[in-house]
Protein backbone atom coordinates (compact mmCIF):
# COMPACT_ATOMS: atom_id res chain seq x y z
CA UNK A 1 0.00 0.00 0.00
CA UNK A 2 1.60 3.03 -1.08
CA UNK A 3 1.23 6.25 1.09
CA UNK A 4 0.28 9.27 0.70
CA UNK A 5 2.69 12.89 0.34
CA UNK A 6 2.48 16.05 2.08
CA UNK A 7 0.45 18.20 -0.20
CA UNK A 8 -2.16 14.79 0.16
CA UNK A 9 -2.02 14.75 3.94
CA UNK A 10 -2.11 18.77 4.48
CA UNK A 11 -4.95 18.36 2.25
CA UNK A 12 -6.66 15.76 4.31
CA UNK A 13 -6.05 17.74 7.33
CA UNK A 14 -7.53 20.62 5.93
CA UNK A 15 -10.79 18.48 5.22
CA UNK A 16 -11.18 16.49 8.30
CA UNK A 17 -11.20 20.14 9.87
CA UNK A 18 -13.85 21.34 7.86
CA UNK A 19 -16.12 18.14 8.51
CA UNK A 20 -15.86 18.61 12.31
CA UNK A 21 -15.72 22.23 12.63
CA UNK A 22 -19.59 22.62 12.52
CA UNK A 23 -19.76 19.89 15.25
CA UNK A 24 -16.87 20.94 17.39
CA UNK A 25 -18.12 24.49 17.10
CA UNK A 26 -21.70 23.54 18.53
CA UNK A 27 -20.75 21.49 21.49
CA UNK A 28 -17.83 23.95 22.33
CA UNK A 29 -20.81 27.04 22.43
CA UNK A 30 -23.01 24.44 24.83
CA UNK A 31 -20.44 24.51 27.56
CA UNK A 32 -20.44 28.42 27.45
CA UNK A 33 -21.03 30.20 30.97
CA UNK A 34 -22.44 33.18 29.22
CA UNK A 35 -26.38 34.33 28.93
CA UNK A 36 -25.48 35.02 24.97
CA UNK A 37 -23.86 33.24 22.20
CA UNK A 38 -19.71 33.61 22.46
CA UNK A 39 -17.73 31.96 20.46
CA UNK A 40 -15.00 30.88 21.25
CA UNK A 41 -15.41 31.04 25.22
CA UNK A 42 -12.25 29.90 27.31
CA UNK A 43 -14.67 29.68 30.55
CA UNK A 44 -16.79 26.32 31.19
CA UNK A 45 -19.79 25.61 32.61
CA UNK A 46 -23.30 23.17 32.13
CA UNK A 47 -25.16 26.44 32.66
CA UNK A 48 -27.07 25.41 29.72
CA UNK A 49 -27.34 21.61 30.15
CA UNK A 50 -28.99 22.82 33.67
CA UNK A 51 -31.39 25.42 32.04
CA UNK A 52 -32.22 22.37 29.17
CA UNK A 53 -33.32 20.09 32.19
CA UNK A 54 -35.88 22.50 33.51
CA UNK A 55 -37.44 23.41 29.70
CA UNK A 56 -39.82 20.90 29.81
CA UNK A 57 -40.43 21.10 25.75
CA UNK A 58 -37.55 19.87 24.73
CA UNK A 59 -37.72 16.92 27.26
CA UNK A 60 -40.73 15.37 26.58
CA UNK A 61 -39.37 15.93 22.59
CA UNK A 62 -36.54 13.91 23.50
CA UNK A 63 -38.65 11.01 25.04
CA UNK A 64 -40.74 10.98 21.96
CA UNK A 65 -38.24 10.98 19.55
CA UNK A 66 -36.81 8.16 21.45
CA UNK A 67 -40.35 6.26 21.39
CA UNK A 68 -41.14 6.77 17.99
CA UNK A 69 -37.56 5.86 16.82
CA UNK A 70 -37.95 2.70 18.91
CA UNK A 71 -41.01 1.59 17.99
CA UNK A 72 -41.60 2.62 14.16
CA UNK A 73 -37.75 0.87 14.25
CA UNK A 74 -38.58 -2.68 15.35
CA UNK A 75 -41.99 -2.31 13.20
CA UNK A 76 -39.97 -2.00 9.91
CA UNK A 77 -37.69 -4.45 10.49
CA UNK A 78 -41.11 -6.79 11.34
CA UNK A 79 -42.67 -6.18 8.00
CA UNK A 80 -38.89 -6.11 6.33
CA UNK A 81 -38.16 -9.68 7.47
CA UNK A 82 -40.80 -11.41 5.21
CA UNK A 83 -40.09 -9.44 2.76
CA UNK A 84 -36.40 -9.82 2.27
CA UNK A 85 -37.09 -13.54 2.74
CA UNK A 86 -39.32 -12.74 -0.16
CA UNK A 87 -36.71 -11.16 -2.62
CA UNK A 88 -33.89 -12.76 -1.21
CA UNK A 89 -34.97 -16.09 -1.74
CA UNK A 90 -37.62 -16.36 -4.55
CA UNK A 91 -37.20 -15.59 -8.43
CA UNK A 92 -40.56 -13.84 -8.88
CA UNK A 93 -42.46 -11.30 -11.23
CA UNK A 94 -42.11 -7.87 -10.00
CA UNK A 95 -39.27 -8.64 -8.09
CA UNK A 96 -37.16 -5.85 -9.50
CA UNK A 97 -40.48 -3.59 -9.11
CA UNK A 98 -40.67 -4.34 -5.34
CA UNK A 99 -37.71 -3.52 -4.19
CA UNK A 100 -37.47 -0.32 -5.89
CA UNK A 101 -41.12 0.96 -4.05
CA UNK A 102 -39.74 -0.35 -0.54
CA UNK A 103 -36.23 1.91 -1.66
CA UNK A 104 -38.19 4.47 -2.78
CA UNK A 105 -38.60 6.61 0.24
CA UNK A 106 -34.92 7.34 -0.58
CA UNK A 107 -35.58 8.37 -3.99
CA UNK A 108 -38.52 10.72 -2.99
CA UNK A 109 -37.73 13.73 -1.37
CA UNK A 110 -38.69 14.11 2.43
CA UNK A 111 -40.82 17.28 1.33
CA UNK A 112 -42.80 15.89 -1.06
CA UNK A 113 -43.42 12.75 1.28
CA UNK A 114 -44.19 15.25 4.26
CA UNK A 115 -46.40 17.05 1.93
CA UNK A 116 -48.62 13.44 1.04
CA UNK A 117 -48.50 12.42 4.27
CA UNK A 118 -49.54 15.92 5.83
CA UNK A 119 -52.68 15.57 3.48
CA UNK A 120 -53.45 11.96 3.92
CA UNK A 121 -53.74 12.37 7.44
CA UNK A 122 -55.76 14.74 7.63
CA UNK A 123 -58.44 13.15 5.49
CA UNK A 124 -58.61 10.04 7.23
CA UNK A 125 -58.59 11.50 10.84
CA UNK A 126 -54.88 10.82 12.00
CA UNK A 127 -53.59 14.33 11.64
CA UNK A 128 -50.76 15.36 13.93
CA UNK A 129 -51.18 11.77 15.85
CA UNK A 130 -48.41 9.73 17.09
CA UNK A 131 -49.88 6.85 14.92
CA UNK A 132 -49.77 8.69 12.06
CA UNK A 133 -46.07 9.62 12.83
CA UNK A 134 -45.09 5.90 13.50
CA UNK A 135 -46.78 5.17 10.29
CA UNK A 136 -44.59 7.63 8.16
CA UNK A 137 -41.22 6.47 10.16
CA UNK A 138 -42.21 2.95 9.41
CA UNK A 139 -41.74 3.87 5.69
CA UNK A 140 -38.95 6.33 5.88
CA UNK A 141 -36.58 4.01 7.89
CA UNK A 142 -37.80 0.86 5.83
CA UNK A 143 -34.91 1.33 2.81
CA UNK A 144 -32.38 1.09 5.58
CA UNK A 145 -33.97 -1.85 7.54
CA UNK A 146 -34.83 -3.63 4.04
CA UNK A 147 -31.14 -3.42 3.43
CA UNK A 148 -29.50 -4.66 5.91
CA UNK A 149 -32.42 -7.62 6.29
CA UNK A 150 -31.81 -8.33 2.61
CA UNK A 151 -28.21 -8.52 3.60
CA UNK A 152 -28.81 -11.02 6.35
CA UNK A 153 -31.73 -13.17 4.37
CA UNK A 154 -29.17 -13.66 1.30
CA UNK A 155 -26.05 -14.17 3.36
CA UNK A 156 -27.41 -17.13 5.38
CA UNK A 157 -25.80 -20.33 4.18
CA UNK A 158 -28.86 -22.38 3.66
CA UNK A 159 -26.59 -25.49 3.95
CA UNK A 160 -26.39 -24.98 7.47
CA UNK A 161 -30.21 -25.35 7.72
CA UNK A 162 -30.40 -28.41 5.67
CA UNK A 163 -28.14 -29.98 7.73
CA UNK A 164 -30.13 -29.53 11.07
CA UNK A 165 -33.31 -30.75 8.86
CA UNK A 166 -31.24 -34.23 7.89
CA UNK A 167 -29.94 -34.25 11.66
CA UNK A 168 -33.62 -34.72 13.01
CA UNK A 169 -33.90 -30.89 14.48
CA UNK A 170 -37.75 -29.58 13.89
CA UNK A 171 -38.85 -26.58 11.63
CA UNK A 172 -39.25 -24.86 14.79
CA UNK A 173 -36.06 -26.41 16.36
CA UNK A 174 -33.94 -24.91 13.44
CA UNK A 175 -35.79 -21.36 13.19
CA UNK A 176 -34.87 -21.11 16.67
CA UNK A 177 -31.13 -22.58 16.66
CA UNK A 178 -29.87 -21.83 13.27
CA UNK A 179 -31.46 -19.49 11.50
CA UNK A 180 -32.56 -16.64 13.81
CA UNK A 181 -29.20 -16.93 16.13
CA UNK A 182 -27.50 -16.40 12.26
CA UNK A 183 -29.78 -13.46 11.25
CA UNK A 184 -29.87 -11.51 14.40
CA UNK A 185 -26.77 -9.74 14.05
CA UNK A 186 -28.05 -7.91 10.83
CA UNK A 187 -31.77 -7.41 12.54
CA UNK A 188 -30.35 -5.65 15.23
CA UNK A 189 -27.99 -3.64 13.34
CA UNK A 190 -30.76 -2.90 10.74
CA UNK A 191 -32.69 -1.76 13.78
CA UNK A 192 -29.97 0.61 15.16
CA UNK A 193 -29.45 2.40 11.52
CA UNK A 194 -33.37 3.07 11.45
CA UNK A 195 -33.28 4.12 14.77
CA UNK A 196 -30.95 6.68 13.89
CA UNK A 197 -32.14 7.56 10.74
CA UNK A 198 -35.75 8.25 12.54
CA UNK A 199 -34.16 9.66 15.39
CA UNK A 200 -32.80 12.59 13.34
CA UNK A 201 -35.45 12.95 10.76
CA UNK A 202 -36.39 16.11 10.32
CA UNK A 203 -37.85 17.32 7.03
CA UNK A 204 -41.17 15.04 6.71
CA UNK A 205 -41.39 15.05 10.37
CA UNK A 206 -42.06 19.15 10.83
CA UNK A 207 -44.98 18.49 8.13
CA UNK A 208 -47.03 16.37 10.34
CA UNK A 209 -45.94 16.65 13.75
CA UNK A 210 -49.04 19.22 15.94
CA UNK A 211 -47.81 20.87 18.96
CA UNK A 212 -47.84 18.07 21.73
CA UNK A 213 -46.58 15.06 19.26
CA UNK A 214 -43.62 17.07 18.29
CA UNK A 215 -40.14 15.26 17.66
CA UNK A 216 -36.50 16.28 19.38
CA UNK A 217 -35.54 17.37 15.47
CA UNK A 218 -38.35 19.42 14.91
CA UNK A 219 -38.46 21.38 17.95
CA UNK A 220 -35.06 22.12 17.75
CA UNK A 221 -35.64 23.62 14.21
CA UNK A 222 -38.95 25.31 15.72
CA UNK A 223 -36.68 27.18 18.10
CA UNK A 224 -33.67 28.00 15.59
CA UNK A 225 -36.05 29.86 13.37
CA UNK A 226 -37.41 31.88 15.80
CA UNK A 227 -33.70 31.96 17.97
CA UNK A 228 -30.60 30.79 18.22
CA UNK A 229 -29.03 30.89 21.42
CA UNK A 230 -27.09 28.30 23.91
CA UNK A 231 -29.93 26.24 25.00
CA UNK A 232 -30.63 24.59 21.41
CA UNK A 233 -26.28 24.55 20.94
CA UNK A 234 -27.01 22.33 24.45
CA UNK A 235 -29.56 20.55 23.38
CA UNK A 236 -27.56 19.79 19.89
CA UNK A 237 -24.90 18.39 22.02
CA UNK A 238 -27.01 15.88 23.57
CA UNK A 239 -28.59 14.66 20.01
CA UNK A 240 -24.57 14.27 18.64
CA UNK A 241 -23.42 12.36 22.22
CA UNK A 242 -26.47 10.02 21.42
CA UNK A 243 -25.76 9.64 17.69
CA UNK A 244 -22.15 9.14 18.45
CA UNK A 245 -23.01 6.36 21.04
CA UNK A 246 -25.01 4.62 18.79
CA UNK A 247 -22.56 4.99 15.76
CA UNK A 248 -19.69 3.83 18.06
CA UNK A 249 -21.52 1.18 18.89
CA UNK A 250 -22.65 0.10 15.24
CA UNK A 251 -19.23 -0.03 14.45
CA UNK A 252 -17.93 -2.43 16.80
CA UNK A 253 -20.82 -4.35 16.31
CA UNK A 254 -21.18 -4.45 12.75
CA UNK A 255 -18.54 -2.20 11.26
CA UNK A 256 -19.58 1.05 9.80
CA UNK A 257 -17.73 1.13 6.67
CA UNK A 258 -19.50 -2.36 5.80
CA UNK A 259 -22.82 -0.80 7.15
CA UNK A 260 -22.73 2.31 4.80
CA UNK A 261 -20.85 0.72 1.85
CA UNK A 262 -23.21 -2.24 1.90
CA UNK A 263 -20.63 -5.06 1.52
CA UNK A 264 -17.68 -6.40 3.29
CA UNK A 265 -15.56 -4.20 4.19
CA UNK A 266 -11.36 -4.42 3.17
CA UNK A 267 -8.43 -4.37 5.22
CA UNK A 268 -9.99 -5.10 8.47
CA UNK B 1 -45.77 -22.37 -3.72
CA UNK B 2 -45.72 -19.86 -6.61
CA UNK B 3 -47.88 -17.47 -4.42
CA UNK B 4 -45.22 -17.67 -1.17
CA UNK B 5 -42.67 -14.60 -2.15
CA UNK B 6 -45.88 -12.64 -2.59
CA UNK B 7 -47.66 -13.48 0.79
CA UNK B 8 -44.28 -12.75 2.54
CA UNK B 9 -44.13 -9.55 1.12
CA UNK B 10 -47.95 -8.58 1.48
CA UNK B 11 -47.45 -6.54 4.90
CA UNK B 12 -44.80 -3.83 3.41
CA UNK B 13 -46.86 -4.22 0.26
CA UNK B 14 -50.17 -3.12 2.25
CA UNK B 15 -48.41 -0.40 4.21
CA UNK B 16 -46.04 1.17 0.93
CA UNK B 17 -49.82 0.95 -0.89
CA UNK B 18 -51.79 2.47 2.09
CA UNK B 19 -49.31 5.21 3.60
CA UNK B 20 -47.36 6.16 0.36
CA UNK B 21 -48.70 5.39 -3.03
CA UNK B 22 -52.23 6.72 -2.05
CA UNK B 23 -50.40 9.92 -0.94
CA UNK B 24 -48.68 10.75 -3.31
CA UNK B 25 -51.69 10.34 -5.79
CA UNK B 26 -53.86 12.37 -3.40
CA UNK B 27 -51.40 15.56 -3.55
CA UNK B 28 -51.45 15.30 -7.40
CA UNK B 29 -54.60 15.09 -7.37
CA UNK B 30 -54.72 18.17 -4.94
CA UNK B 31 -52.51 20.30 -6.91
CA UNK B 32 -55.79 20.37 -9.62
CA UNK B 33 -57.53 21.89 -6.57
CA UNK B 34 -59.07 24.87 -5.41
CA UNK B 35 -58.16 27.22 -2.53
CA UNK B 36 -59.72 30.70 -1.35
CA UNK B 37 -58.51 32.56 1.62
CA UNK B 38 -62.11 32.32 3.47
CA UNK B 39 -63.68 29.00 1.16
CA UNK B 40 -60.52 26.45 2.03
CA UNK B 41 -60.24 23.71 0.13
CA UNK B 42 -62.49 22.97 -3.13
CA UNK B 43 -62.43 19.43 -4.44
CA UNK B 44 -62.63 20.56 -7.92
CA UNK B 45 -60.50 20.15 -11.26
CA UNK B 46 -58.91 23.58 -12.37
CA UNK B 47 -55.91 24.03 -13.84
CA UNK B 48 -55.70 27.70 -11.89
CA UNK B 49 -52.30 26.90 -9.06
CA UNK B 50 -50.63 24.80 -12.55
CA UNK B 51 -51.07 28.24 -14.65
CA UNK B 52 -49.86 30.45 -11.69
CA UNK B 53 -47.18 28.82 -11.23
CA UNK B 54 -45.59 28.62 -14.69
CA UNK B 55 -46.77 32.03 -15.49
CA UNK B 56 -45.48 34.10 -12.19
CA UNK B 57 -41.73 34.50 -12.79
CA UNK B 58 -41.18 34.03 -9.20
CA UNK B 59 -41.07 30.16 -9.44
CA UNK B 60 -39.27 30.49 -11.99
CA UNK B 61 -36.42 32.16 -10.18
CA UNK B 62 -37.15 29.86 -6.71
CA UNK B 63 -36.61 26.41 -8.88
CA UNK B 64 -33.64 28.18 -11.34
CA UNK B 65 -32.15 29.38 -7.31
CA UNK B 66 -33.11 25.65 -6.28
CA UNK B 67 -30.90 23.94 -8.89
CA UNK B 68 -28.42 26.42 -9.53
CA UNK B 69 -27.66 25.56 -5.54
CA UNK B 70 -28.04 21.75 -6.32
CA UNK B 71 -25.28 21.87 -9.10
CA UNK B 72 -22.78 24.55 -7.37
CA UNK B 73 -22.86 21.68 -4.47
CA UNK B 74 -22.74 18.56 -6.50
CA UNK B 75 -19.62 20.38 -8.48
CA UNK B 76 -18.13 21.58 -4.94
CA UNK B 77 -18.60 17.83 -3.33
CA UNK B 78 -16.75 16.17 -6.43
CA UNK B 79 -13.75 18.30 -6.83
CA UNK B 80 -13.18 18.13 -2.98
CA UNK B 81 -14.34 14.89 -1.88
CA UNK B 82 -13.04 12.34 -4.47
CA UNK B 83 -9.39 13.24 -3.82
CA UNK B 84 -10.21 12.95 -0.06
CA UNK B 85 -11.74 9.31 -1.48
CA UNK B 86 -8.55 8.57 -2.92
CA UNK B 87 -6.14 9.52 -0.07
CA UNK B 88 -8.58 7.52 2.39
CA UNK B 89 -8.14 4.82 0.18
CA UNK B 90 -4.12 5.10 0.29
CA UNK B 91 -3.99 5.21 4.09
CA UNK B 92 -2.74 2.34 6.31
CA UNK B 93 -4.80 0.40 8.56
CA UNK B 94 -6.18 1.89 11.74
CA UNK B 95 -5.76 5.67 10.16
CA UNK B 96 -8.59 4.35 7.10
CA UNK B 97 -10.67 3.22 9.50
CA UNK B 98 -10.84 6.42 12.07
CA UNK B 99 -10.65 9.16 9.51
CA UNK B 100 -13.88 6.84 7.41
CA UNK B 101 -15.73 7.51 10.95
CA UNK B 102 -14.94 10.72 11.23
CA UNK B 103 -16.11 12.00 7.56
CA UNK B 104 -19.13 9.54 7.13
CA UNK B 105 -20.04 9.72 11.23
CA UNK B 106 -21.46 13.18 10.58
CA UNK B 107 -24.09 11.67 8.09
CA UNK B 108 -26.12 10.27 10.71
CA UNK B 109 -25.49 13.48 12.92
CA UNK B 110 -28.57 15.39 13.16
CA UNK B 111 -28.86 17.97 9.94
CA UNK B 112 -30.13 20.74 12.20
CA UNK B 113 -27.47 20.12 14.85
CA UNK B 114 -24.86 20.66 11.81
CA UNK B 115 -26.88 23.72 10.44
CA UNK B 116 -26.59 25.14 13.11
CA UNK B 117 -22.73 24.49 13.68
CA UNK B 118 -22.81 26.84 10.14
CA UNK B 119 -24.84 29.33 11.67
CA UNK B 120 -22.29 29.87 14.76
CA UNK B 121 -19.50 29.62 12.06
CA UNK B 122 -20.93 32.42 9.75
CA UNK B 123 -22.58 34.42 12.60
CA UNK B 124 -22.78 37.59 11.14
CA UNK B 125 -19.41 40.03 9.93
CA UNK B 126 -17.44 39.13 12.90
CA UNK B 127 -17.90 35.40 12.25
CA UNK B 128 -15.25 32.53 12.51
CA UNK B 129 -14.78 31.86 8.64
CA UNK B 130 -14.57 35.42 8.25
CA UNK B 131 -11.96 35.83 10.42
CA UNK B 132 -10.42 33.21 9.27
CA UNK B 133 -10.70 34.07 5.50
CA UNK B 134 -9.13 37.41 6.44
CA UNK B 135 -6.33 36.27 8.33
CA UNK B 136 -5.44 33.66 5.65
CA UNK B 137 -5.47 37.20 3.26
CA UNK B 138 -8.02 35.30 0.78
CA UNK B 139 -10.68 37.90 1.50
CA UNK B 140 -10.04 42.02 2.39
CA UNK B 141 -13.66 42.44 3.80
CA UNK B 142 -16.27 39.91 5.27
CA UNK B 143 -18.54 38.29 3.20
CA UNK B 144 -21.78 37.73 3.92
CA UNK B 145 -22.70 34.25 4.56
CA UNK B 146 -25.97 33.98 6.62
CA UNK B 147 -29.13 34.52 4.36
CA UNK B 148 -27.26 34.09 1.01
CA UNK B 149 -26.76 31.27 -1.20
CA UNK B 150 -23.36 31.50 -0.39
CA UNK B 151 -24.00 30.14 2.89
CA UNK B 152 -26.54 27.62 1.42
CA UNK B 153 -24.50 26.23 -0.89
CA UNK B 154 -21.27 26.05 2.18
CA UNK B 155 -23.61 24.51 4.52
CA UNK B 156 -24.92 21.95 2.02
CA UNK B 157 -21.27 21.11 0.71
CA UNK B 158 -20.57 19.92 4.22
CA UNK B 159 -23.91 18.38 4.89
CA UNK B 160 -23.60 15.95 1.48
CA UNK B 161 -20.11 15.83 1.55
CA UNK B 162 -20.22 12.05 2.92
CA UNK B 163 -22.25 10.55 0.14
CA UNK B 164 -19.95 12.07 -2.16
CA UNK B 165 -16.56 10.29 0.06
CA UNK B 166 -18.45 7.24 0.48
CA UNK B 167 -19.56 7.06 -3.29
CA UNK B 168 -16.13 7.54 -4.50
CA UNK B 169 -14.46 5.23 -2.39
CA UNK B 170 -16.53 2.25 -3.02
CA UNK B 171 -15.77 3.06 -6.88
CA UNK B 172 -12.35 3.25 -5.47
CA UNK B 173 -12.29 -0.57 -3.87
CA UNK B 174 -12.63 -1.76 -7.15
CA UNK B 175 -9.20 -0.17 -7.98
CA UNK B 176 -6.33 -3.31 -8.03
CA UNK B 177 -3.47 -1.18 -6.50
CA UNK B 178 -1.27 -3.29 -8.62
CA UNK B 179 -2.28 -1.41 -12.00
CA UNK B 180 -1.08 1.39 -9.89
CA UNK B 181 1.82 0.23 -9.97
CA UNK B 182 2.82 -1.16 -13.38
CA UNK B 183 1.96 2.32 -14.42
CA UNK B 184 5.01 3.49 -12.21
CA UNK B 185 6.84 0.52 -12.94
CA UNK B 186 6.56 1.47 -16.77
CA UNK B 187 7.70 4.95 -16.30
CA UNK B 188 4.04 7.31 -16.05
CA UNK B 189 4.59 10.07 -13.60
CA UNK B 190 2.19 10.67 -10.85
CA UNK B 191 0.32 13.10 -12.48
CA UNK B 192 -0.37 10.88 -15.52
CA UNK B 193 -1.40 7.61 -13.21
CA UNK B 194 -3.69 10.00 -11.67
CA UNK B 195 -4.81 11.03 -14.94
CA UNK B 196 -5.18 7.85 -16.91
CA UNK B 197 -5.06 5.18 -14.27
CA UNK B 198 -6.92 6.59 -11.31
CA UNK B 199 -9.17 8.92 -12.25
CA UNK B 200 -11.12 6.67 -15.39
CA UNK B 201 -11.71 4.30 -12.14
CA UNK B 202 -13.55 6.70 -10.01
CA UNK B 203 -15.18 7.87 -12.50
CA UNK B 204 -18.29 5.83 -11.78
CA UNK B 205 -18.11 6.38 -8.31
CA UNK B 206 -17.75 10.46 -8.90
CA UNK B 207 -21.18 10.42 -11.33
CA UNK B 208 -23.22 8.09 -9.08
CA UNK B 209 -22.28 10.20 -5.91
CA UNK B 210 -23.32 13.17 -7.83
CA UNK B 211 -26.85 12.30 -8.77
CA UNK B 212 -27.41 11.38 -5.32
CA UNK B 213 -25.88 14.93 -3.76
CA UNK B 214 -28.05 16.55 -6.93
CA UNK B 215 -31.16 14.64 -5.54
CA UNK B 216 -30.78 15.75 -2.06
CA UNK B 217 -29.23 19.23 -2.55
CA UNK B 218 -32.01 19.84 -4.80
CA UNK B 219 -34.94 18.90 -2.19
CA UNK B 220 -32.88 19.99 1.42
CA UNK B 221 -34.84 21.42 3.42
CA UNK B 222 -33.62 22.74 7.12
CA UNK B 223 -30.20 23.42 5.99
CA UNK B 224 -31.68 26.03 3.42
CA UNK B 225 -34.21 27.06 5.48
CA UNK B 226 -31.71 27.91 8.40
CA UNK B 227 -29.29 29.80 6.50
CA UNK B 228 -31.62 31.51 4.34
CA UNK B 229 -33.97 32.75 7.25
CA UNK B 230 -37.33 33.91 6.04
CA UNK B 231 -36.85 35.55 2.36
CA UNK B 232 -34.18 33.25 0.54
CA UNK B 233 -36.82 30.54 -0.57
CA UNK B 234 -35.98 27.06 -2.48
CA UNK B 235 -38.97 24.50 -3.53
CA UNK B 236 -38.91 22.62 -0.19
CA UNK B 237 -39.10 25.77 1.62
CA UNK B 238 -41.25 27.73 -0.24
CA UNK B 239 -44.06 24.14 -0.24
CA UNK B 240 -43.70 24.42 3.51
CA UNK B 241 -44.30 28.15 3.63
CA UNK B 242 -47.40 27.19 1.57
CA UNK B 243 -48.30 24.59 3.46
CA UNK B 244 -48.23 25.85 7.09
CA UNK B 245 -48.10 29.33 7.04
CA UNK B 246 -49.85 30.57 3.83
CA UNK B 247 -52.05 27.59 4.07
CA UNK B 248 -52.50 27.57 0.51
CA UNK B 249 -51.93 23.58 0.22
CA UNK B 250 -52.98 22.84 -3.73
CA UNK B 251 -50.64 26.05 -4.66
CA UNK B 252 -47.98 24.05 -2.24
CA UNK B 253 -49.00 20.80 -3.70
CA UNK B 254 -47.82 22.12 -7.19
CA UNK B 255 -44.46 22.94 -6.11
CA UNK B 256 -43.84 19.79 -4.63
CA UNK B 257 -45.24 17.53 -7.33
CA UNK B 258 -42.68 19.52 -9.56
CA UNK B 259 -40.23 18.95 -7.36
CA UNK B 260 -40.73 15.36 -7.61
CA UNK B 261 -40.95 15.31 -11.20
CA UNK B 262 -38.21 17.29 -12.20
CA UNK B 263 -35.99 15.04 -9.58
CA UNK B 264 -37.13 11.74 -10.79
CA UNK B 265 -36.63 12.90 -14.59
CA UNK B 266 -32.97 13.94 -13.85
CA UNK B 267 -32.23 10.87 -11.63
CA UNK B 268 -33.60 8.66 -14.00
CA UNK B 269 -31.67 10.05 -16.90
CA UNK B 270 -28.50 10.45 -15.74
CA UNK B 271 -28.64 7.14 -14.22
CA UNK B 272 -29.39 5.51 -17.37
CA UNK B 273 -26.37 7.84 -18.85
CA UNK B 274 -24.12 6.64 -16.62
CA UNK B 275 -24.76 2.87 -16.77
CA UNK B 276 -24.93 3.16 -20.34
CA UNK B 277 -21.26 4.48 -20.46
CA UNK B 278 -20.08 2.29 -17.56
CA UNK B 279 -22.14 -1.13 -18.17
CA UNK B 280 -18.97 -3.20 -17.45
CA UNK B 281 -18.83 -1.38 -14.17
CA UNK B 282 -22.41 -2.02 -12.89
CA UNK B 283 -22.24 -5.55 -14.33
Amino acid sequence: MSRNGPVALLYHALFVVFMVAPIVVVVWVAFTPEGYLSFPTDRWSLRWFYALARYPEFIAAFWRSLGLGALSSFLAIAVSVPAALAIGRHRFRGREAMTTLFMSPLMIPSVVLGIAFLRFFTQIGLGGTFVGLVLSHIVIVMPYALRLTLASAIGLDRSIEHAAVSLGASEAAVLKRITLPLVLPGLVSGWALAFINSFDEVTMTVFIAAPGTETLPVRMFLYIQDNIDPLVTSVSACVIAVTVAALVALDRAYGLERLLVGRGSNGR
Amino acid sequence: MKSTPYLLALPALLLFAVVVIAPLGMTVALSFHDWGQYKGIEPVFILKNWKEVFTDSYYGEMFGRTFRIALLVTLITAVFGAPEAYILNRMKSPWRGIFLLVILGPLLISVVARTLGWALLFGGNSGLVNKALMSAGLISAPLPFMFTETGMVVALSHVLMPYMVLSVWAALQRLDPQVENAAVALGAGPLTTLRRIVLPQAMPGILSGGIIVFALAASAFATPAIIGGRRLKVASTLAYDEFLNTLDWPLGAVVAVLLLAALVTIVVVANWLVERRYAAVFR
